[in-house]
This record gives structure tokens, C-alpha cells and sequence, in this order.
């Protein structure tokens, strides 16, 4: 890789800032400072720590997905690269700060919000009712859900709501071994709340049928493998779809090697009745729910769900509520319903589809015109759907676009000042920022600070049998360069 | 990856690659290195994201038909990754899970490109790589 690149040309360096240290983030800035060596680039992140969603939503038993983070290691290697964490875009640093001092923005900030039921108490402040996106962020160590302090003791059976691979990431979580959790990178605090968790059934409930799971065959798989754990799910239901749809099932890849996982299980079941798992996890499809109930003390009893039918042409079957209603008593409930993006400070954003409008990266407003200079990439652009190979391809192509647009010397940012004869050979990038950020009583943490938090996590991990143990928040008076001794752990 | 020392004289296995950008290169491999290996080794540019642990489906390659055939059959866990791969075809495999040996000589595989393909890009789903 090249380390020690230095801009010869005598061509002026064009300044990009990317807003999010995810993989869009990371991805852009890689294929940037490899396709286009004349970029000097400024990583903005929220958070004091980088990689977002690799670090803060891959689950702890998933390290191998996680290695992607010594690729992004290498990015920021890169003398044209420069890490800027614990700066919020659209509340400390705007639009007008980065016009004046960068060529071109990058947004992927990512999807930091959650999609609701919109259903009766929902908002009302019944306890142990939880969104994934809150619930994974508690076990990985995101700096504002420290404290959930979710009650796994008070019940044996926990709810998700939601098919996807996330509703899977959490139910596994649930009902893993103890022993094997312990050796991940999960919280510590975390690991002493589930050492204690009485949870043994985790129902998966989703509005509709078999053929319309969103998760995985891999993380499908995992969940059939967890030890001293049944499955249930109506089988009758299964087959019967299976079975009327098999001409559709057989054209998709990976519905098909979905089908034949789960079919798979019904036998398993039959061979091994009399083997009956201490711990289940089920499949319930076809419900919606409509009510949250309340016990005396405050937590969650149970939920109220309709019980849908399936119409429409395969495919984009949707889920007609029949009338018949069902209760299903729990102590413990995630919702699982996806992430959002929000609109942030000069951005374009489409409210419907919960995106920044664009053209394969290219920011558009909402008449469809193209805005000089500014960008998007992964979940902001795309929706939060899709694995990390796919937010890859989508940077590259983002990255693509602003190399496309350069060389055709399409308009960039121009700063927002009278006299541009002054400013137009003057963007300094992070070198005018940083003064900017400092004036305004931000605490910045670059990547050489990053670093040296992490040998600590390592160290601090390494005591624990575990990849290494994530540090908490920074507190907000320390001072930049004694930050990292600030962190606090566990 | 492993480190990967050029092979002796006469010993070489020859793979060729066609980039992202449609450029054709001949390497010449030791029998025991992964596509992986080899393509970290010598540049050629094939992300892999997960370091060859079968969890992202990144170094994915599309392998030509009459070689496809020899490869012994993709476990069901590099199945279940090349279920995600980007713009999967018939001869689709994982680069980290190929490994050279002396009946592949002569191998071709395309790396296939997100971003060459973006004016063709008609339906998002089918994707194909290079032709
Ligand atoms: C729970 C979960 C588990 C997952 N597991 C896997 C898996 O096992 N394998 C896989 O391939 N994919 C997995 N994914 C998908 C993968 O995480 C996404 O594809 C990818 O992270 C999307 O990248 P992104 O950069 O768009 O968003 P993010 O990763 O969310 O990055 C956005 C970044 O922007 C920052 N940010 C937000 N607001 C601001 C602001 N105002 N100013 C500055 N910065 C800001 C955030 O802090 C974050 O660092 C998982 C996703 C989730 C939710
Ligand atoms: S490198 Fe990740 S699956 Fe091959």
C-alpha cells in the first residue's frame, strides 16, 4: 500500500471530506486515494472511535467479518489521510465551515435511527421493551446505551419482532453458551447482565410467511447449530408454501438454499425427538402486533398480535390482518424493524425512502439537479439494507462518480464568501477545521489517539480472554491528549 | 495470507486474471496458493475483506467454464456467502477458497467490477460481469 505517497503533481490537490467512519466511509476514501492520487482526504466521525457498524453492529461471535477493520487500518495509514473523531456533522460542523475549506463531501453517516410499529404503547414507558439498533448497541459498547441495564432475569421467553439478520445477530446472542460469548469482544458489563439472563425461548415473529424472510442462509444456519437449542416453526405452514411455490423458489439462489435449510430442520427434529433442547427459538410467522400490554410493575406481559393472511402475486405478497387476535406473554421484547437515516445540515433528503437523493453516489435535490460537490455512500444512499461486500461495491461506485465528475471538470464546492478571488487557491481542509472545532470547545480524537486506545482495549482484553475489551465515553472535559486514559471501561 | 515466494523454474502454475478494469494478467503460482494469495501477493486488485474466513463474499471470481468444472464442489459455507456475492453467475466461486494445483494451469478467472458495469446497470439485480 502505498504509505508514503506524496502529491508531485503540480496540479492543486483536491480536498474531499467524508462525513462517517464506516465502511462507505472507509471504502470511498480507499478507492479515492488509489484511483485518484491527487486526493488529500478528512474522515469526520461522530463517535470518538472509527469503522461504525463494524465495531458497533457485527456481532461479538462474528470476529472474521470484523477483520475488514485492518483494511480501513491501512486507509488511514495513508499520509493523504486524516482521522477526525468526536466532531457530530449538522450540530458542531456544518455545511458552510466544509464549502469554504473542501472541493467535495462524502456523506455516509449512516442510518442512525429506528423504523417503528407506529402501534399502541409503543412510546409509553413500559420497561424491557427495546429496539435492536439500542439492544445490539448496549452488548457492543456504543457510548450512549452503556446504561440500558436490560432485566434478562425476569422471564424465561423473549420476543424479537423482525426476520432479518439483525432479529438472528440478537436471538443468538440470547442463547449462546456463556462460555463461548465470553471469549468474544462483547462488553463486559454486557456479559455479566447475560450471565445472569434466565431467557431460554426467543420467539422470531414476522407479518409474513416463510418465503419472505429477510435474513440470511449463513446466520440462518447458526441459529440450527446452536448447541442443546430446538426450533420450532409451523412446518405445516412451510410445506404448504414450498410446495405452491416451488417454480418461484427454484429461480432464486438463495431462497431455495433457505427452504432447504429449514426443511432440513423438520427432519432433524423428527430424527431427534427425543433430544429435547433446554433452550428454543422459534419461527412464528403471519403476525402483526398491535399492542404492547403492561404488568403491574411496569415491564412488559405480553403483546397483542393480529393474525395476517397473505395476498397479492408472489413475490410482493402483502400481509392482510384477518381480525383474529392472539396474545403471546413475554417479559422481554426487541424490535427488529431496520435502521433509518435522518437529514442532516445542507443534505437533500428524500423522507419517503429515507435517503440523501442521488445518482449512482452523485447528490441530486429534490428537483432532480445535480448539487456541485456533494456526495453520498452506503446505507445513507442505498437505504440500511445489505452486508459490508455490498456497501463496498456501493462505494466504489460513489468513488467512481466524483473521479468521473473531476476529470470532466464539473462545478466543485465554492466557499460562500463575496471575494472568491481570495479563497479560490486557499482549501486548507482539516488544517482550517481543527482551529474551528478546537474554538468551539470540541475535543478531537485522531487516529494515532484511536490507536493508542485500542493497544489498551487489547491489553485490558487480553487479561479477559477476549479480543480486547471496548472502552466507553470520552469524558467530555479531558483534554485531547490525555483522552485516551480517559476512556472509561468496566 | 501467506507469504508467496515465486516459484521455481518450471514448477510455476500460470493463472490470468481479467481486472476490474478488463486488463488481462498472467501470474505464474505455486501449487498451495489460494487466489488470494496470489492476487495479494502480486497487486492484482480483489478485495478481501475478511482475510479467506468465508464471511463476506468480497473476493469473489468468476471462474471460466471449462476450469469451473474441475474445482471440487463449494462447501455449503462458501455457498452460503456466494448467496450475497455481487453479481453472481453460473461459474462463480470465492478466491480465497481456490486453491492452485498443477491440473489447473493455464486458469482464468474475472474479477468482476461494480463500476465498469455502472452504464449497463438496466436491472439492479443482474449485474454481469464483463463480457
Ligand atoms: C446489527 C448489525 C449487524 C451487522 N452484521 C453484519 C455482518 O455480520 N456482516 C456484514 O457484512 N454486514 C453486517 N451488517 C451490515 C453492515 O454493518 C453495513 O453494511 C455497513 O456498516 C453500512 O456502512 P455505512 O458506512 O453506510 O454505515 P455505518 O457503518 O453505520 O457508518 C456510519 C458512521 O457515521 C457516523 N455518523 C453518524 N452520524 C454522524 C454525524 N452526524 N457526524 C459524523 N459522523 C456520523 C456513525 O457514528 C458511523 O461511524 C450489520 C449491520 C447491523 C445493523
Ligand atoms: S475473503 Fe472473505 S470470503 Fe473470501
Amino acid at each position: 500500500y502505498n504509505k508514503a505517497f506524496i502529491t508531485t503533481s503540480n496540479e492543486k490537490p483536491f480536498r474531499l471530506a467524508v462525513i462517517g467512519s464506516g465502511p462507505a466511509g472507509f471504502y470511498t476514501a480507499y478507492h479515492m486515494l488509489r484511483k485518484y492520487p491527487n486526493t488529500l482526504l478528512d474522515m469526520y466521525e461522530a463517535l470518538p472511535i472509527p469503522f461504525g457498524l463494524v465495531r458497533y453492529g457485527v456481532a461479538p461471535d462474528h470476529p472474521e467479518v470484523k477483520n475488514v477493520q485492518n483494511k480501513f487500518d491501512e486507509v488511514a495509514q495513508d499520509s493523504r489521510f486524516t482521522f477526525i473523531g468526536n466532531v457530530k456533522y449538522g450540530q458542531e460542523l456544518n455545511i458552510t465551515d466544509l464549502s469554504a475549506h473542501y472541493d467535495a463531501i462524502v456523506f455516509s453517516y449512516g442510518a442512525s435511527q429506528d423504523k417503528t410499529l407506529g402501534i399502541k404503547n409503543e412510546d409509553s414507558l413500559i420497561k424491557n421493551i427495546f429496539s435492536a439498533r439500542i439492544f445490539v448497541g448496549w452488548y457492543n459498547g456504543l457510548p450512549q446505551y452503556r446504561d440500558l441495564k436490560p432485566d434478562l432475569s425476569c422471564t424465561d421467553t423473549a420476543v424479537i419482532i423482525g426476520h432479518g439478520n439483525v432479529a438472528l445477530d440478537v436471538a443468538r446472542i440470547l442463547l449462546m453458551d456463556i462460555d463461548e460469548l465470553s471469549k468474544t469482544d462483547i462488553t463486559e458489563y454486557a456479559l455479566e447482565i447475560l450471565r445472569k439472563s434466565r431467557i431460554r425461548n426467543v420467539i422470531l415473529i414476522g407479518r409474513r410467511g416463510p418465503l419472505e424472510i429477510s435474513f440470511t442462509s449463513k446466520e440462518l444456519r447458526e441459529m440450527m447449530n446452536l448447541p442443546n437449542t430446538r426450533f420450532h416453526t409451523d412446518f405445516e405452514l412451510l410445506k404448504t408454501e414450498i410446495s405452491t411455490y416451488s417454480e418461484y423458489i427454484s429461480r432464486n439462489r438463495q431462497l431455495k438454499r433457505l427452504m432447504q435449510i429449514l426443511e432440513s430442520a423438520d427432519k432433524n427434529n423428527n430424527n431427534n425427538n427425543n433430544i429435547i433442547g433446554e433452550k428454543s427459538w422459534t419461527l412464528k410467522f403471519l403476525r402483526s402486533p398491535i399492542e404492547f400490554i403492561m404488568q403491574r410493575d411496569q415491564n412488559v406481559h405480553s403483546i397483542k398480535f393480529n393474525v395476517n393472511k397473505l395476498e397479492g402475486p408472489i413475490g410482493k405478497r402483502i400481509a392482510i390482518p384477518t381480525g383474529i387476535m392472539e396474545e403471546i406473554e413475554t417479559g422481554l421484547v426487541i424490535k427488529s424493524l431496520g435502521y433509518k437515516s435522518v437529514p442532516l445540515n445542507g443534505v437533500p433528503f428524500d423522507e419517503k425512502r429515507g435517503i440523501v437523493p442521488n445518482k449512482g453516489g452523485k447528490v441530486i435535490n429534490l428537483e432532480g439537479n445535480e448539487v456541485p460537490g456533494l456526495y453520498v455512500s452506503g446505507w445513507l444512499k442505498t437505504g440500511a439494507h445489505g452486508v459490508i461486500a455490498t456497501t463496498m461495491n456501493d462505494a466504489f461506485e460513489t468513488a467512481e462518480v466524483i473521479i468521473s465528475d473531476i476529470q470532466s471538470n464539473k462545478s466543485m464546492l465554492s466557499p460562500n464568501t463575496e471575494n472568491k478571488e481570495d479563497t479560490e487557491n486557499i482549501k486548507l481542509g482539516s488544517k482550517a477545521i481543527l482551529p474551528i472545532l478546537h474554538n468551539r470547545g470540541i475535543r478531537t480524537v485522531s487516529y494515532q489517539d484511536w490507536k493508542k486506545i485500542e493497544e489498551k482495549e487489547v491489553e485490558v482484553g487480553k487479561q479477559r480472554h477476549k479480543p480486547r475489551e471496548k472502552f466507553g465515553s470520552v469524558e467530555e472535559n479531558s483534554s485531547s491528549n490525555e483522552r485516551h486514559e480517559q476512556m472509561q471501561h468496566e | 495470507h501467506k507469504e508467496v515466494v515465486p516459484p521455481k523454474e518450471g514448477e510455476g502454475i500460470k493463472i490470468n486474471f481479467i481486472t476490474r478494469e478488463g486488463d488481462k494478467v498472467s501470474i505464474m503460482a505455486n501449487e498451495g496458493d489460494s487466489i488470494m494469495d496470489i492476487t495479494q501477493a502480486h497487486n492484482v486488485d480483489l478485495e478481501c475483506a475478511c482475510e479467506g474466513s468465508l464471511a463476506c463474499s468480497t473476493c469473489h471470481v468468476i471462474v471460466e467454464p471449462k476450469y469451473y468444472e474441475k474445482l471440487e464442489e463449494p462447501s455449503d459455507e462458501e455457498n452460503d456467502m456466494l448467496d450475497l456475492a455481487f453479481g453472481l453467475t453460473e461459474t462463480s466461486r470465492l478466491g480465497c477458497q481456490i486453491v492452485m494445483r498443477k491440473d489447473l494451469d493455464d486458469i482464468t478467472v474475472t474479477i468482476p467490477s461494480a463500476t465498469r458495469n455502472v452504464q449497463f446497470k438496466g436491472d439492479k439485480v443482474s449485474i454481469m460481469a464483463n463480457e
